[in-house]
């Protein structure tokens, strides 16, 4: 009767759980039955919580029974493996951490269980978040449900592809660079990456702590904010984490865009992109104005230095925030005559190229007599950066633009050179810098059946238009999913 | 990308000290050659004119939030403890750091 349970939308699901046309127990299988039988090719999980979800499961439908259970209460997600959860190994991809088990959750673990989620497994990763295509894992690539000859983005590539390929009904990832927004982009999904300060960090392994930022990945709009709802507010352990209410961003998706003022960046429409890409995404932008919005360009000017000053402040706080991988309290350690010698060695064969490659360019761009031409350069261009955006969103209520200038490309196309791999953020990168929301959600497709992503910007702590404008987008229905490889 | 070699494989070796890490000769070349690439590429910044910006560190929200006063309790030592790559009963183990 329910042959496809795990291809339900958490809203879907959510309602016959309350009716009683579905158990949590019933869904959580299928997802674990969907894991078991792609995953030797999918490769999404770094580890699969089977036991722990059958009980949560369990759990979740006595709740479900007494009539007083939250949104998630039984919704099998994913977790990227760089969230801290207690009792659950948390590698973040790396061999660093690999035998590490947390004695703690993250806050929005911790936030989710509260609610009844079942947790089926933590998904695969670029090491540390850094990259763009989940080829930096120490366990092995994921592929792209689409094709499994591509990439499936990264950093969150593990929990992008597991929504696209119906391994569970959504999932968390990270984003400090795009790192949601471009895998959701690749792997036709929804990504939502909220304003910088509006989820804890607490229990999320650092990258770069002024650009992470928590946030989901599901099947619809309406699920992103439905999940967003749970994550989001205040958080006594990050002093960071904004104290605003949150909203129901659930109730703002009304589907009213009228007078919705769209601006359309010149410089995120550049040579050398993808024809379809900019085909889908101006085709998205003319049905924002079918729905009764207007259209203004804007300008960003600084955008073409966005990738400059990203990789200088980024890999400046990773290279501060990876010195604590020392193999003395926790993690791998290699054994060593002095302790000199034991962080030296136990750091060169913890991490993997890209990781030391950005903590060699961080530490560089720290140390004496580089600090100001290179780390103090690229916080002041991040100053014009927001500046340009503060400019634009004088004009319009949302940006809209692609989220990457291709569709998904191949393993191994870009692996062995830094700047042609970090180009796929273009578009995203801005964002983080300015502390943005944005989000990522389909629009269309290219010629070799790849999703194509569109990417809706807004000003801090506008996550309720952003979803509201995605949903309405969404209604229309002329961005109809289609079948996967796997 | 036009070819230098402003970074030398002395700073190279003396950055990967400062961040303790150990490289191999070939890592070492990998790197020089990295470094320089994504240095090259940086340096496009200096087309611009910073000398009036103030840098941004943070774009969160500002000021200090406060919380009450209040005794929590912190995980247990032996949960703390139990990662540990060695360790001698209450403490973490490490190699001897005084002769």
């Amino acid at each position: 009767m329910h042959s496809e349970l795990n291809k339900l939308t958490i809203a879907d699901a959510a309602a016959m759980l309350r009716k009683g046309e579905v158990t949590s127990l019933e869904l959580t299988r299928a997802c674990l039955d969907r894991i078991k039988a792609i995953e030797p090719r999918l490769n999404a999980f770094i580890t699969v919580c089977e036991n722990e979800a059958i009980e949560q499961a369990h759990a979740a439908d006595q709740r479900l029974k007494s009539g007083d259970a939250p949104a998630l209460c039984g919704i099998p997600l994913g977790i990227k493996d760089i969230y801290a959860t207690k009792g659950v190994l948390t590698t973040c991809a790396s061999r660093i951490l690999g035998n590490f088990v947390p004695p703690f959750d993250a806050t929005v673990i911790a936030k989710l269980r509260a609610e009844g989620a079942v947790f089926v497994g933590k998904t695969n990763m670029d090491e540390f978040a850094m990259g763009s295509s989940t080829e930096n894992s120490a366990f092995g690539p994921t592929l792209n449900p689409h094709d499994l000859e591509r990439v499936a983005g990264g950093s969150s590539g593990g929990s992008a592809a597991a929504v696209a390929a119906h391994e569970c009904l959504g999932s968390l990832g990270t984003d400090t660079g795009g790192s949601i927004r471009e895998p959701a982009s690749f792997c036709g999904v929804v990504g939502i990456k909220p304003t910088y300060s509006r989820v804890s960090r607490y229990g999320v392994i650092a990258y770069a702590s002024s650009l992470d930022q928590v946030g989901p990945f599901a099947k619809s709009v309406r699920d992103a904010a439905i999940i967003l709802r749970t994550l989001a507010g205040k958080d006594p352990n990050d002093s960071t984490c904004s104290a605003r209410a949150v909203p129901d961003y659930e109730q703002a998706l009304t589907g009213d865009v009228k007078g919705l003022r769209i601006g359309v960046p010149k410089e995120y429409f550049v040579e050398g992109m993808q024809p379809e890409v900019e085909k889908s995404v101006r085709a998205a932008i003319k049905n924002f104005e079918s729905l009764g919005a207007t259209t203004v360009e804007v300008s960003l000017p600084h955008s073409s230095y966005a990738i400059a000053a990203y990789y200088l402040v980024a890999t400046a706080e990773a290279s501060a925030n990876l010195a604590r991988y020392d193999g003395i309290r926790y993690g791998l350690r290699v054994k060593a005559e002095d302790h000199i010698d034991l962080y030296n060695q136990t750091r060169a064969e913890g991490f993997g190229a890209e990781v030391k490659r950005r903590i060699m360019l961080g530490t560089f761009a720290l140390s004496a007599g580089y600090y100001d031409a290179y780390y103090l350069k690229g916080q002041k261009v991040r100053t014009l950066i927001r500046r340009d955006f503060d400019r634009a969103f004088e004009k319009c209520d949302l940006i809209v633009t692609p989220v990457a200038p291709t569709t998904a490309f191949k393993l191994g196309e870009k692996m062995n050179d830094p700047l042609t791999m970090y180009l796929p953020d273009i578009f995203t990168i801005s964002v983080n810098l300015a502390g943005l929301p944005g989000m990522s959600m389909p629009c269309g497709y290219d010629e070799n059946n790849l999703p194509i992503g569109v990417q809706l910007i807004g000003p801090p702590f506008s996550e309720e238009a952003i979803l509201r404008a995605g949903d309405a987008l969404e209604r229309m229905g002329t961005f109809a999913p289609r079948g996967i490889a796997v | 990308m036009a070819e230098s070699t402003r970074i030398t494989l002395e700073q190279v070796r003396h950055v990967a000290r400062l961040a303790r890490l150990e490289l191999s000769s070939i890592e070492e070349e990998r790197l020089r050659a990295d470094m320089d690439e994504m240095l090259a590429y940086v340096a496009k910044l200096n087309e611009l004119d910073t000398a009036d910006v103030p840098p941004t560190a943070q774009v969160g929200e500002a000021g200090t939030p406060m919380r009450d006063d209040e005794v929590t309790s912190a995980p247990a030592a032996e949960q703390m403890l139990a990662n540990a790559p060695s360790r001698e009963r209450d403490y973490f183990k490490v190699p001897k750091i005084i002769e």
